[in-house]
């Protein structure tokens, strides 16, 4: 497929990238972990229920489902799961 | 620091506090806009479309989704899905110059493909129920757990699972740290039996029914469990007033049927002569195609980094980068992107997807003649899955949401999925042929929340 060609020929090249920044924001964040932080009465802005990591479970539900069926990977933010014979 | 309505959309501070507890709680909330009046559920509906190109799978699937908010952070979530499956999947099969003929997974029929085109296993339909139930509440003022239990049922699948976290705060609550683990048991019982791995599919032309039916019985096992431990550990952490991020390991063992009881491969002649490349035909008259088999475990780890940041306007970026490897042989990585625009009373979020998956050590497009050896495989498993193969995904989309108020919010979401595959292209006649068609996909998702 032509249109294949033009995702897959850097292959190598873009998951050695990205395990590269995957590595370094990894270790720039942990490094620094001990300073970060706020008062509890700076915590506004990270109060918004739009702040939370997963906003809609349902959303996130159903992405899960259908990535599940269409991908070899799962999981990451919470478990893996399955839960259907669909893969 | 005003103490009451000083969050961006007029809440007082304590509850919207309680909501950024609960969001730091667990890795996998499941609640909807935290809303969180004590005594009071907080329901979610959504019904979402799903449509694969080329007549492949259709699916409709309505959820609801309930939390009782007890007090600020002891919460009750329930949760049904439904969803109703039909159309056509890939067999694992590859496309040939000749009509090819199929039995279906019962025994009891059979399909035809029209040269050129892709082998589709259009029997494929089902109907899935699936229920969740997951509570949380704090321990003491350091610590937080939760439990939870799933189960669901298709015709040929059940599937059960229970979970618990247990969330250590740290830091004045900056950090949380959280771990937490997942034991699932699945039976498959497979439409006709689950195939013997590697084993010929029984074609019932050019043979009497009788040797067909003892044919296919030879085949067949009985069905079969699968399950699934997950283990993960997480690290929340409040950066800035603005920033808020978190890591999570989570490893993962899988054992028992893993296989796709669905999935065939093509055995391709490869002795040369006029038929080089093209289906192998056995000795009854007709093609020879293999049902696949995975290994009986797997073990993946994957790791997950997503950062929140909310922008002096109070937009939002939300990023998410996971790498995932097994002992398959499969790495994956997965970039995901969201920007939340913030209006007046509504919000627009664009989102897109970037996934790059690498193919299973046993992943094979087809197999040889050689290979097949007249019947003594000289593999130990195979699939032709395009879902085990080197992939390339692409998503683009964008969700509108509308807040009459607090508590009531319409929203509609589309998405687009490219799906390419790559990997080897064959030899002779089998060239010519489309051996990794894209896959395209689109859903809808319409969602109230009250």
């Amino acid at each position: 497929m032509p249109d294949s060609r033009l995702f897959h020929r850097p292959l190598k090249q873009t998951r050695r990238a990205l395990t590269l920044i995957a590595f370094f924001a990894a270790i720039s964040v942990t490094a620094g972990c001990s300073n970060l932080g706020v008062k509890p009465w700076e915590r506004g802005l990270l109060a918004d229920p739009d702040m939370q990591l997963t906003v809609s479970g349902v959303d996130a539900g159903l992405d899960d489902h259908i990535y599940f069926s269409k991908e070899a990977s799962s999981g990451g933010r919470g478990f893996g799961g399955g839960g259907c014979g669909c893969n | 620091m005003q103490l009451i309505n000083s969050s961006k959309n007029g809440k007082p501070v304590g509850r919207a506090l309680a909501a950024a507890t609960c969001a730091l709680l667990g890795v996998q909330a499941t609640d909807s806009l935290a809303k969180g009046q004590p005594g009071e559920w907080d329901v979610e509906t959504a019904l979402l479309v799903y449509s694969e190109t080329d007549d492949r799978v259709q699916a409709a699937e309505p959820v609801i989704s309930a939390t009782r908010n007890f007090d600020g952070e002891r919460k009750l979530n329930l949760k049904l899905v439904a969803d109703t499956l039909t159309g056509a999947s890939p067999s694992g099969a590859t496309p040939s110059a000749l009509p090819q003929t199929y039995t279906s997974p019962s025994g009891n029929g059979s399909y035809e493909v029209a040269p050129g085109e892709a082998p589709l296993d259009d029997t494929f339909k089902d109907t899935r129920v699936a229920v969740s139930a997951n509570w949380e509440a704090p321990i003491n003022r350091d610590y937080a757990y939760s439990v939870g239990a799933y189960g669901s049922r298709e015709y040929d699948y059940i599937s059960t699972a229970v979970n618990g976290t247990l969330s250590r705060y740290l830091n004045n609550k900056n950090t949380t740290l959280t771990g937490g683990l997942s034991l699932g048991v699945d039976l498959v019982d497979p439409v006709g039996g689950a195939p013997v791995g590697l084993s010929r599919m029984p074609i019932n032309s050019n043979k009497s029914q009788a040797d067909f039916d003892q044919e296919f019985a030879a085949t067949r096992e009985s069905d079969d469990t699968k399950t699934v431990v997950d283990a993960l550990f997480g690290v929340t952490q409040v950066i800035n007033r603005q920033t808020l991020m978190q890591f999570t390991y989570g490893v993962s063992y899988s054992s028992g049927y893993l296989t796709d009881p669905y999935k065939i491969l093509s055995v391709i002649d490869d002795a040369g002569g006029a038929n080089y490349g093209g289906n192998l035909v056995g000795s009854d008259g007709n093609s020879v195609y293999l049902y696949e088999q995975r290994p009986d475990t797997r073990l993946k780890h994957s790791l997950y980094w997503q950062t929140k940041y909310m922008l002096g306007n109070g937009d939002i970026m939300d990023g998410s980068y996971r790498f995932m490897i097994d002992d398959w042989g499969i790495t994956s990585h997965t970039l995901d992107l969201k920007y939340r625009w913030q209006m007046a009373k509504s919000y627009l979020e664009p989102h897109f997807r970037y996934y790059l998956q690498s193919e299973a050590d046993f992943y094979k497009r087809y197999i040889t003649a050689s290979e097949y050896n007249a019947g003594a495989p000289t593999l130990t498993e195979a699939s032709a899955d395009y879902r085990l193969g080197e992939m390339t995904g692409l998503t683009f989309g964008a969700k509108w949401g509308y807040r009459f108020n607090d508590d009531r919010e319409l929203a509609i979401r589309a998405e687009y999925l490219i799906q390419t595959n790559d990997g080897d292209q064959g030899f002779g006649s089998l060239a010519s042929q489309d051996l990794y068609p894209d896959t395209n996909a689109m859903w809808l998702q319409l969602s109230y929340s009250f």
